[in-house]
């Protein structure tokens, strides 16, 4: 939920995590834009594959890791832009 | 491109209060200043600014004054910002290496200034790894710089003094928050008050918070902490809350009681940031009351490594208002060892600000107590808790380790994984080292991690940066 009491916002853009379509405004975080959004699951952790969202917002925790154009990236330190194609940071099963 | 080392007097490591202070008094006195931070804009956690694209349609409020005026003051300044660049390696050579929007970028300084601040630290239950339950300190960020509520129903645990705040930020923002749990009890609170009476300001903001949470119809409970958090329905989370002693564990047979919310925001407090003191090997000690362990200072900035200093929190919580003159302190240090001032001049600059100092951190250390850690606490923590969330090593895990004869944290590393994944242990270095020093006896004995590069994970297209081959320079062959 946005807090939008004397406050205006960047432009409203439209971004994907997983393919989906999501709103957000210029200047929020991935993280925090879809944690919003009622989607704060953005991975799963690699050995017991339980699922993981933003955790620290400050880049130390490591935990919002997602895919951006193939690479891993903190989610709540990257900026949301109009058309961004994010992915879930979750790895390659080992049994794959 | 073929990058190259990048000269300067003074390297300071982070844009909160203490940095900005320790760069531009540095610069101030002449001195070739850096300042590397891996945010967007200076400020630190506790003066962090809206992102540029939100605009205020009110006045800012103290604390957003405040930091408003430390970015005036830097922008000001001769000192050069490297903002988004994220430092992933420091040697005892005082170099630095970066990386940054533009690719990689390396420094070489004189002094090395690092005022990284501190993590939070959250003592594990079941379900704290659960998406919708974030850090407290997280959550100060979500409310004064996103400007977004952590759920239409929070509920809000741990202790110290962001609990109040957080919990009436969220009230004020139009949430709702269906309990505070206060891992401190009211005794705790009103042994701290002889300090907090030092900041009637402070003190005074806090009763206010106080007011709003108990006007909106908010249970306060003390002397209580989160057991466990299971999914519910409809994404929601079930909190079950119980008693705790005066060393913050679980009372098992006291009751306890089961809250659905949307969101959770749980913090037990600060720890300072020694990733870079332990990757340089610099002395440490543990001092629970500032927060674990801190690289040793002389004359409150100096380490034990040459050249390396140390501002603010990351050398042991004091808050905010004493990392400002705790950053001055440095900058003048720094003056004086590079020669920039001399022992008079130092000292008539440096005696007002050390008071100051020393008067700013009372607060501060008051509110470290209530925040610190009892050694007992994290007896409660379950056998199935996640205690290291990179590597998903649970209590049991690392007990098992721990009965089969590791005996310090480095060697639990090595058996378990614990603390091996990407956060380096910055989020369960301390609760780790807690657990074993359960069996050990003391800290000490349990030891730290051993700080390694890189101290945040890059990748070594980012290390390179894109070059040509024809750049690179290749040596004359040696004569056969």
């Amino acid at each position: 939920m946005r807090i939008d009491k004397n406050l205006k916002r960047g432009q409203q853009i439209v971004f994907t995590f997983n393919g989906e379509n999501y709103l957000a405004y210029e200047g929020e975080s991935v993280a925090c834009a879809l944690f919003c959004a009622g989607m704060p699951h953005l991975r799963n952790s690699p050995h017991l594959g339980s699922p993981r969202g933003m955790f620290c917002l400050m880049g130390s925790c490591q935990e919002c890791v997602v895919t951006i154009q193939n690479r891993k990236v903190l989610a709540c330190q990257t900026p949301v832009v109009n058309g961004l194609q994010v992915n879930s940071g979750t790895e390659r099963d080992d049994n794959d | 491109m073929i990058t190259t080392d990048h000269k300067a007097d003074v390297l300071v490591l982070g844009a909160g209060p203490a940095g900005i202070n320790a760069a531009v008094t540095a610069a101030n006195l002449g001195l070739s200043v850096v300042l590397i931070d891996q945010n967007p804009a200076a400020g630190g956690q506790v003066y962090r600014p809206m992102p540029f694209q939100f605009t205020h349609t009110q006045e800012l409020s103290d604390a957003e004054a405040i930091g408003a005026v430390q970015r005036e003051k830097l922008k000001k300044s001769a000192v050069f910002t490297y903002f988004e660049h994220t430092v992933w390696n420091v040697t005892r050579d005082l170099r630095v290496d970066a990386v940054g929007p533009d690719g990689p970028r390396h420094w070489v300084c004189r002094a090395l200034i690092v005022a990284t601040g501190t993590t939070e630290r959250v003592v594990p239950f079941p379900g704290w790894e659960l998406p919708g339950v974030i850090g407290l300190a997280a959550a100060t960020i979500l409310l004064k710089s996103q400007k977004m509520l952590p759920g239409k129903t929070t509920l809000v645990a741990g202790c110290g003094p962001l609990l109040t705040a957080v919990a009436a930020s969220i009230v004020e923002g139009g949430g709702h928050v269906a309990a505070v749990v206060d891992a401190a009890s009211k005794q705790a609170w009103a042994r701290g008050m002889p300090e907090l009476i030092s900041r009637p300001d402070l003190l005074w903001q806090g009763i206010k918070w106080i007011a709003k949470i108990k006007r909106a119809g908010t249970p306060i409970l003390s002397a209580s902490a989160i057991e466990r958090i299971e999914p519910s329905k409809k994404n929601r989370l079930s909190v079950t809350v119980r008693p705790v002693d005066s060393q913050r564990r679980l009372i098992t047979s006291a009751r306890s009681q089961t809250i659905v919310v949307d969101a959770v925001v749980v913090g037990n407090g600060l720890v300072p940031s020694t990733d870079i003191t332990r990757a340089l090997r610099a002395e440490h000690e543990y001092v629970n009351a500032l927060g674990g362990w801190i690289a040793k200072n002389d004359q409150l900035v100096r380490s034990s490594v040459d050249g390396l200093y140390l501002a603010g929190d990351a050398c042991g919580i004091s808050g905010a208002a004493a990392a400002l003159w705790h950053g001055e302190l440095a900058g003048l240090t720094v003056g004086y060892d590079l020669g920039k001032l001399d022992v008079q001049a130092y000292r008539a600059l440096v005696e007002p600000v050390r008071k100051e100092f020393y008067k700013a951190r009372k607060f501060g250390r008051a509110m470290g107590r209530l925040m610190a850690m009892p050694p007992q606490q994290v007896e409660s923590v379950s056998a199935e808790a996640i205690v290291c969330r990179c590597e998903d090593v649970t209590r049991r895990e690392i007990e098992a380790a721990i009965d089969e004869g590791a005996r310090e944290v480095n060697q639990l590393k090595a058996w378990t994984r614990c603390g091996m994944g990407p956060c380096q242990g910055r989020t369960c270095g301390d609760i780790v080292a807690s657990i074993l020093a359960l069996k050990t006896g003391s800290r000490e004995a349990a030891g730290y991690f051993t700080g390694r590069g890189p101290l945040r994970p890059v990748s070594l297209e980012q290390i390179t940066g894109t070059y040509e081959y024809s750049d690179i320079p290749i040596p004359k062959a040696a004569p056969l």
